[in-house]
Parts: structure tokens; sequence; C-alpha cells
């Protein structure tokens, strides 16, 4: 590890000045929940850190994680970062293909055994492994296989995490998380489709300088995942006020109101988004005109549909309703019926009694 | 990896919620049905008032007090009246919960801020909380109070307690909370058919009958 050369050496390399860096390391600081006195410790810490191996294992994924963090920002500081660590295998990023990059990737497993990183995108079949493999192995031997010799395992996006799209309701193929698998390794898991790529570098470089982060009941770090979006949405006096789009395009929409009743998941969705934002710090989505889909949260395709309200029911409960009022009334109109019958036929079978009859009776008995 | 606190929120919003709405519709509708199918034994005497009249009238009339009512029973009351106003602000006039009915009738209406909301909810816990005192204080109420009398009043409390924790995030996981809101009102949706909470559709009927009566009489009712 020491061999490949520190972070100082590539920023000379990249043209990045010391202030910049410093001042990305004070911003990295206070985004870690960290405080403020310990930018200077962040520095030294990356400064000094030996880069890790990584290898990055792409799964059943769309590689969005992969774009997004590539694509981070301009003048690329977490691209830095990126190269911070040794991304010794990476199917999109790697130059090498076939047999060459699988001895990568054995090569830098063999060389860092118990040291290296393991990043994740993508979920994993379970059902059948050959519904994905790469070069003819399967994900889960090869997820197996790789975790073995791991200090930790990022889980990035939320298909690793928690199963994300492919497992989505039926789930053909199965699909589970890396911690559905593994159970022996310290997991992180940096979910978001995909992932703001400012906490995906974040968490890198806490893993670099501090080791693993506090991580919450969902495997997440907290520092990153502890407030819902709508407590820290700019759109949140506008619920307080009662004041609701109720269409992408009306005047309420922008105007800024509350997008809750467009289905909106910014109450039930913990992420940074509202805060941090994307693109440098550009926008969110619901900054953008659009609701919170909850990406960051399990199950989020299948959790009652992205334009419902969060209040409205999920179920089938159209037709149920309808089958209710039917039968109800049905029910409703039938006892009705027995109770007027029941009444009708007691009146028609009444016998009437007179004194006659009665003294005949007894006489009789 | 599942988030319980979601599934939780999702069975609750889902398969629970529509039994609860199936019992409850259904519920419903068979008693008030078969309420108006019996009907009454015609009354074939000549009316010497106005019993329609005076039937449609009481409905409205009976909604306040008779004099001297608030000075013998103040909390009992007063405490009614903010409970249900209080009740009825924070149920129909919350956006999300707006939200509900339109997606379910297609009705809607504009709501209010947070302020009235939360205010509305907490008074009305509060008067909630005196009546639920006061009946359990006095003997002759305590005597005449089930179980299901109790019930009733602590089921009608807890979605206005659970939605007011939930959306402030006074405690617990906020989605959690949420999710035992729902589970609350899905409660309530389904004992009310079969308990005193009928009395929020009954309530006209019997007052219209009451003063059908006395008008049929020729009296002022």
């Amino acid at each position: 590890m020491p061999s490949s050369p520190l972070l100082p050496k590539l920023m000379k390399a990249h043209g990045v000045s010391r202030r910049s860096f410093l001042k990305y390391c004070a911003s990295l600081t206070s985004l870690m929940a960290l405080p403020p006195a310990m930018a200077p410790r962040v520095a030294y810490a990356l400064e000094t850190a030996p880069r890790p191996s990584v290898i990055w294992l792409s799964f059943q994924e769309c590689t969005g994680c992969t774009e997004a963090i590539t694509r981070s920002s301009a003048p690329s500081l977490e691209e830095l970062i990126f190269d911070a660590i040794s991304l010794d295998y990476h199917h999109t990023l790697q130059a090498a293909s076939g047999a060459a990059a699988e001895h990568a990737r054995e090569a830098a497993m063999k060389e860092h055994w118990g040291k290296y990183l393991v990043i994740v995108d993508g979920s994993i079949p379970l059902d059948e492994p050959g519904y994905s493999a790469i070069a003819g192995i399967s994900n889960l031997d090869m997820l197996k296989e790789t975790a073995e010799g791991a200090a930790a395992i990022v889980s990035v996006g939320t298909c690793a995490a928690y199963g994300g799209l492919p497992q989505a309701n039926p789930n053909p193929t199965g699909a589970g998380a890396v911690s559905d698998i593994i159970k022996d390794k310290p997991i992180i898991n940096v979910p978001g489709c995909p992932p703001i790529p400012m906490v995906m570098t974040a968490v890198l470089a806490h893993y670099l300088t501090f080791g693993i982060p506090d991580l919450d009941e969902l495997g997440r770090p907290k520092a990153f995942f502890a407030e819902s979006i709508h407590d820290r949405c700019y759109r949140r006096p506008f619920y307080d006020k009662g004041l609701f789009a109720e269409g992408f395009d009306d005047e309420g929409a922008r105007a800024g109101w509350c997008l809750y009743k467009l289905g909106c998941k910014g109450p039930t969705t913990k992420s940074v988004c509202a805060t941090v934002k994307w693109n440098d710090g550009t926008s969110f989505p619901i900054e953008a005109g659009h609701g919170c889909l909850g990406c960051t949260e399990p199950d989020f395709w299948d959790n009652g549909g992205f334009y419902k309200p969060l209040s409205a029911p999920a179920g089938n409960y159209r037709r149920v309703g309808q089958a209710a009022v039917i039968a109800g009334v049905a029910a409703g109109a039938g006892g009705a019926y027995l109770a007027r019958k029941g009444k009708a036929d007691a009146l028609a079978n009444h016998e009437t009694v007179d004194a006659f009859t009665l003294e005949k009776e007894e006489k009789e008995s | 990896m599942n988030n319980p606190n979601f599934d939780l929120l999702m069975f609750a919003r889902g398969p629970l919620f529509d039994f609860a709405l199936l019992v409850f519709v259904a519920g419903v509708l068979i008693r008030v049905v078969e309420i108006l199918v019996l009907g009454r034994k015609k009354d074939f005497s000549k009316a010497k008032g106005k019993p329609v009249q005076q039937g449609i009238k009481t409905i409205f009339t009976r909604t306040l007090p008779r004099p001297g009512a608030i000075k013998a029973n103040p909390i009992t009351i007063v405490g009614g009246y903010v409970f249900h106003i209080g009740f009825f602000i924070a149920f129909l006039l919350f956006v999300p919960h707006i939200a509900l009915i339109e997606e379910l009738t297609g009705l809607s209406w504009p709501g209010v801020g947070r302020v009235i909301i939360e205010s509305s909810t907490v008074l009305a816990v509060i008067a909630g909380l005196a009546l639920l005192y006061t009946r359990w204080r006095d003997p002759v109420r305590r005597k005449l109070t089930t179980w299901v009398d109790y019930l009733v009043l602590v089921l009608s409390l807890l979605p206005l307690i659970t939605g007011y924790v939930a959306v402030n995030k006074l405690f617990g996981d906020p989605t959690f909370m949420m999710a035992l809101h729902i589970l609350s009102v899905d409660i309530l949706m389904i004992v009310f058919p079969f308990t005193k909470l009928m009395h929020a559709f009954t309530f006209a009927m019997a007052r219209y009958y009451n003063g059908s009566i006395q008008g049929r009489k020729g009296a002022e009712s």
C-alpha cells in the first residue's frame, strides 16, 4: 500500500491548492457532524492515510451509483478522494476486461488480504445464481469470495443496501441485499438511488480517517441519515401553514408550496438531500418540483405509489369500499326485512283466545 | 433488509386499512339501513302540529344545551363541545387528512395551518381527559358507564395523541409513530359500528324522531 502516492502528491498533480483542500476538509468535517475543531485532524488524517485497496463489485444495478460518484463535481476534490484510494477492480472504470480484469481482483485480494475495502453496488440474485454472473462467476459466489478477506464492506446505493429496484414486487430474481448474505463483516449502508456523491465520498473519507462511522439501525451512517428530508426541506414552512400544491405545475407548486399531496415521501425519508443537495449544492429533487421518492429507505418502490400522498391508503380500498357499500345495504335491508317478516308472521299466527274457550279447556283437563 | 417501522406503516395503510374500511362502511350501512327500512308504525291520528318541521328543527336545536345545563354540568357540556369541535378541526382541516378523503371520495377543500390544527388537537385531548375524569368521579355516571364506554373514549383520544406525537416528533421513531397513528384510526373504524360511536350517524335520526313526536302532538320541541 505505501507504494501508492499519498494525497499531497496527488493534489499537486491535480493542481489543487492547499487552501481549497483545507476548505474541503472543513466542509467534510461539518458534513460528518464532527466538531469544527476536528477539521485539521481530518486534513492530517487524509494527508497521511495510506491508500487502501478497494474492490468495487457491481451486481444487479444500473451503474447510476458509479455515474453519480464519478461525476460528483468539478474541480473534483471528491474525485481526488476517489484517487486517494487504490481502486483495483471496477467493471465500468477499469481498462482491463475479461480474464485480465478478474486477475486484477484476485491479485488485489491476495496482496491486501484482510485489509481491503469492498464497495458493492447492485443487489444479488438468490433464486437462481445464474441470473447475474460475471466472467462465469455468479454474483453470490463473487460476493462471498471477495468479502471473506475484506476489512469492511460499503453497500453503495439502495440495491446493495436493501435490495432496491431488483427486489421490488414481485422480485423475479429473488434479489437480496449485501447484509442478507454477509453476516460477519462490518457493513456500511449508503443508500440512495443514487446516493449523493458528496455523501459517498464523505463516508469513504470517514472510513479512511476515523474508521467505520456511527450507524443507525438500518446500517446507515448517522451523520447523513439521522434527519428526515421533511424536517430540513425549504418547503416545510408551507406545510406548517397548510399551503399545499395540488398539481406539479400549478401556482402553488411554483410558489414553493409543500408537495405532500403530490406524493412526497419526505416525512418518512432520512437523508441530507435538502441540506447537502446535488450537483455541487445546486438543488435537490423537491427543489426541482418533484416530491421525494423515499429512495434511501428499504422497499421504496413498493411503499404505496410515488404519487399517492403518504396519508392515503395503499391497498385495494376502492374495491373493498364498493363491496362494503353493497354488502352493508343488502345486509341492513335483509335484517330489517327479516324483523318485519317475524313481526308479521307472529301477528298472523297469533291465536285469539276468549274466556269461553279457556273455561272449556280447564274443564276438560 | 427491511425497515420494520415502515412495514408497520404499510400494513396500517394497506391491508388493515382495507379491513377497517370494510367493517366501518358495511357496519354503519347495516345499522343505518336497518333503522330506516324498519321504520315506525304509521300513526293514523291527525297531526295537531307540524311533525316534519319540528323534527328538522330539533336536529339543530338539540345541539345547544338546554337552559341550566351548563351550570349543572359545566365540564360535561363545555368539554363535550371542545372535544367534538377540536376533533373535527384536526380531522377535517389537516391537509394530509384531506388528501386521504380526496383519495377515497374525490372531495377536497382547503385546510388550515399547523397552529390551528395543533391547538385544536391539544384542546380536544384535554377536554377528552376531563370528560373521562368527571365520568369516573361522579358515582352516578360511574355506575352507568360500561367498560365499552371507557374504551370508546380512549380509542377516540388515541388518534389525536399519536398524531400529535408523530407530527411533532416528540418521541419514538417518527415513521413508527405515524404507523401507530394510522393503526389507532384503523381500530377506531373497526369498533365504530358496534359501539356508541354510531351516534355520529344516528343522532340526526333520533333527534328528528323525538322532535316529530312532539310536533305531531302540537308541542314546540
